[in-house]
């Protein structure tokens, strides 16, 4: 017993070790996305932990959820160690720079939702162009675009988390082929929803292949 | 098909800890399971319902823990295997059960899931269940993973069967919630009806049969603790003069540390996963050899403790530690940096960690915090609107002794209908006690499922100790916060729901409550007047509200609302609804001269702000502004 050889298999890629980090709030389909990641990194080979938050933070709270790639064993991510994080909302992707490094790629939604002290008038939503500048200032690459009008525009408000993963997709950043996460996404998702999200997919792609959207690269 | 039924031996899927639980225990063979819902052990009772409505396998939401763990222990001792999942809180209920089934013992396979959740996700408590193991003289296992999940359930039912008492399958949070990779073995068929055979002198615990039945629960226990002493689950890895002992999730941080910090080959590491009895041969060798060891364990020194006293009974000169300053906490989740830092601090080694960056200090200023709120159109806040202002129109402060479920959210502003809470059914209790002793007006609020699992005796006993408050049931036909759930009094089951309905009204006037109120909480003014009604009353008094949870009926019967409402006149100063009501729907436009709006995306159109302020419409009727 004991022997590290018997412990995993290793994956083929050395360089694999990947540490995604993803932020939103309840209902925007962070869950799904980082489910859908996992599957694709597993039929690409690798051995992903996926974690997630369910229960009392869901009720319109943040949820998190990550995705570990390669030769790591920990599902969870800790502050200042992802190497990519994906924020489906405004303020959520600003409050989770505490998880990001100075290499950190970044892709975020500017769409904002109030949480519940800034409805009522008792806090202030930040400036969103401030916040993003700051970001882009402090990881090393940032996207940042209105994934929810993308979304819409694709015919399903709900595909903000398509859009995103189309964009990290068309990154060099990934270990997994955007066809793979296409093909877990034409898998898992039902008929009549296909074509918008494939749609939202494609979107989000197009973006991030644009280099002039990005904001720091 | 449940995805859980699929597959071949040998294909690897990617599950959430809970699903491995169930695929481990379906490959054993399991043939009856039960449970109340409860974070994060949820989904196992979920998948387990869905796979009860496709196959043979016998599946029950119980009404609470100690009777899913009866039931359960009444099938295994004829001899089916059975699995009992509840959170860690759960187990407190089981516990009377728990206690004795231990000497009772099982003919049939019996694994009990508790699932404890350091960081109180979820949970109105953190504490520690591996004391439940070394309370009950139980064998426990520690999964780390998915894989190991399914991997140890499928042994427990084995361990169960050769030691012929129940196993405890101790989980965090991170592993029932964390999805990975998980290889599937067969699925086994399961037997038919199992036989009751009468052995009283065993089975039935009177005095005199207890005291034989302890004398077998240790036995049970040194069978147990030499097979923990070889169980692949207590793996040894590493070399040096250091060592490193840790269980379940705090395992994958430290093996990830260790190659981080490049300790690999200087510290030895002990991983158990078969942590109940300790396999005190196996600690005393490992801890022989070496200077320093540091145990990485969440929540309680539980296995610090154990090195301690193995390390003293065998006069060894290791130094242990785990719990202390610059050490590890009691408190909380760990993560893999905290472990590493603690690590490099122990043994002496640099570890590179620059400090995380904080937003708001970069950003130069306080980042609004996003608290969960009930949902809009929920109808819980509806019934916390009437009580709030019946209260305020008659003068009177109440106190609000609240429950477990969506509704404790109620604590927060502006609703703040929350000030004291325990545990499962602590608000009838509590409210009892508190109106003895103070005089004051005491609204309690339960839940309906709440209701069930243990608001029944206490409201007995108030009845029949003649207290006086008012208990407010929020009926909304399901176990909303745990992803809907049925429990007995459920009005609206799901399609082919085979559960008797017991309906509430039946059940209050069966303990002898005389004075009930049943209302529509969305019908504004009859809530309003049955109310204050009920505020006024003495005795103990119930008030029923009865409204389905939008999230469920929406989903049971596909309508959904299409009302949607909008602010018509400017509202000038009156700010009510923020300052009693508290929709998500509802917000202030920014700018100093920000009228009052309703979201109409968010907008669920449930109707009841309508009927108390004069400047919300319909949005299409009148002279709405579009």
């Amino acid at each position: 017993m004991g022997s590290t050889e018997n412990r995993k298999p290793k994956t083929e890629n050395p360089k694999a070790n990947l540490r995604i980090f993803l932020t939103g709030v309840g209902g925007q389909g962070t869950l799904l996305a980082s489910r859908l990641l996992g599957e694709a990194a597993m039929a690409a080979g690798y051995n992903p932990m996926v974690s997630e938050t369910h229960g009392m933070a869901q009720r319109g709270g943040i949820v998190v959820s990550t995705l570990v790639l390669g030769d790591l064993q920990s599902p969870l991510i800790s502050p200042g160690e992802a190497d990519i994080m994906l924020g489906f909302e405004a303020l959520e992707a600003f409050r989770a720079l505490d998880r990001c490094h100075a290499k950190t790629l970044v892709i975020a939604n500017t769409a904002t939702m109030a949480p519940y002290p800034v409805a009522i008038g008792q806090a202030r939503y930040p400036s969103v162009a401030q916040m993003f500048r700051r970001l882009a200032e402090q990881v090393g690459a940032l996207l940042a675009f209105d994934a929810g009008t993308l979304a819409r525009q694709a015919g399903s408000p709900l595909a903000v988390n398509m859009v995103i993963l189309g964009a990290l997709a068309a990154t060099d950043s990934l270990p997994i082929a955007a066809e793979d996460i296409l093909s877990v996404i034409r898998r898992g998702t039902k008929e009549k929803f296909l074509a918008s999200n494939l749609q939202a997919f494609e979107l989000g792609a197009a973006v991030a292949r644009e280099p002039g959207n990005w904001l720091r690269r | 098909m449940s995805e859980l039924l699929t597959g071949h031996a040998g294909e690897r899927r990617l599950f959430l800890g809970n699903e491995a639980i169930v695929r481990g225990a379906l490959e054993a063979g399991v043939v009856l399971v039960t449970t109340y819902p409860g974070t994060p052990a949820s989904e196992i009772g979920d998948r387990c319902y869905e796979i009860s409505r496709q196959t043979d396998l016998h599946f029950e939401f119980s009404t609470n823990e100690k009777v899913a763990l009866e039931v359960a222990a009444g099938a295994a001792a004829c001899g089916w295997r059975v699995l009992c999942a509840m959170k860690h809180v759960g187990v407190n209920v089981a516990a009377d059960a728990l206690m004795t089934l231990a000497y009772v013992g099982v003919k049939g396979g019996m694994v009990i899931v508790s699932a404890d959740d350091p960081s109180l996700f979820s949970s109105q408590n953190e504490q520690d269940n591996r004391y439940y193991a070394k309370l009950a003289g139980l064998p426990m296992l520690e999964p780390a993973t998915p894989e190991e999940a399914k991997v140890m359930t499928l042994a427990a039912f084995a361990l169960s069967e050769e030691l012929k008492v129940p196993v405890l399958l101790r989980t965090t949070t991170r592993v029932n919630h964390t999805r990975g990779p998980v290889t599937l073995g067969e699925l086994a068929a399961r037997p038919g009806p199992g036989r009751f055979y009468k052995d009283p002198f065993r089975q039935v615990m009177v005095p005199a049969v207890a005291r034989q039945a302890h004398v077998r629960l240790l036995a049970a226990q040194d069978q147990a603790r030499a097979l923990a002493e070889t169980s692949v689950f207590n793996e040894i890895s590493g070399r040096g003069a250091w060592g490193i002992v840790t269980s379940s999730v705090p395992g994958t941080y430290v093996a990830d540390a260790l190659t981080e910090l490049g300790l690999a080959d200087k510290v030895r590491l002990l991983k158990l996963g078969f942590t109940h009895p300790l396999p005190e041969a196996l600690l005393g060798d490992f801890l022989a050899p070496l200077t320093k060891v540091l145990v990485v364990e969440e929540l309680e020194p539980y296995l610090e403790e154990g090195l301690k006293t193995v390390a003293q009974t065998r006069g060894l000169p290791v130094t242990i530690r785990g719990k202390g300053p610059d050490l590890f906490s009691r408190l909380y989740e760990y993560h893999p940096g905290l472990v590493r830092e603690v690590v490099a601090r122990f043994f002496g080694v640099a570890s590179e960690a620059p400090g995380p960056m904080v937003p708001e200090k970069i950003l130069g200023q306080p980042l609004p915090d996003r608290p969960p709120n009930l949902c809009a159109g929920c109808p819980h806040r509806a019934m916390y609107y009437a009580v709030k202002i019946a209260l305020k129109d008659l003068g009177v402060e109440g106190i609000f002794p609240t429950d477990i479920g969506c509704y404790t959210l109620g604590l927060l502003p502006p609703l703040s209908m929350a000030d004291f809470l325990i545990c499962m059914g602590s608000s009838i209790s509590t409210a009892a006690g508190i109106s003895r002793a103070t005089g004051q007006k005491v609204v309690a609020f339960i839940g309906d499922s709440t209701f069930f699992h243990s608001g029944l005796p206490a409201l007995a006993n108030a009845v029949h100790q003649k207290h006086d408050f008012l208990l407010v049931i929020l009926d909304n036909g399901t176990t909303a916060m745990t992803g809907s759930q049925p429990h007995p009094g459920v009005s609206m089951a799901p399609p082919g729901f085979p559960g008797v309905h017991i309906p509430i009204p039946r059940v209050v006037k069966a303990l002898g409550v005389e004075q009930l109120w049943v209302v529509n909480p969305y019908k504004y003014k009859e809530s309003l007047a049955a109310t204050k009604a009920a505020l006024e009353a003495k005795g103990v008094r119930v008030l029923l509200s009865q409204a389905p949870c939008i999230l469920y009926e929406a989903r049971i019967t596909g309508k959904k609302r299409t009302a949607r409402f909008q602010v018509t006149r400017g509202c000038g100063e009156c700010r009510d609804c923020l300052d009693n009501f508290g929709c998500p729907a509802m917000y202030l436009e920014s700018g100093a001269e920000g009228q009052l709006q309703i979201d109409p995306d968010l907008c669920s159109g449930c109707a009841f702000c309508v009927q108390w302020c004069e400047n919300i419409r319909p949005v299409g009727a009148g002279k709405g502004k579009e």
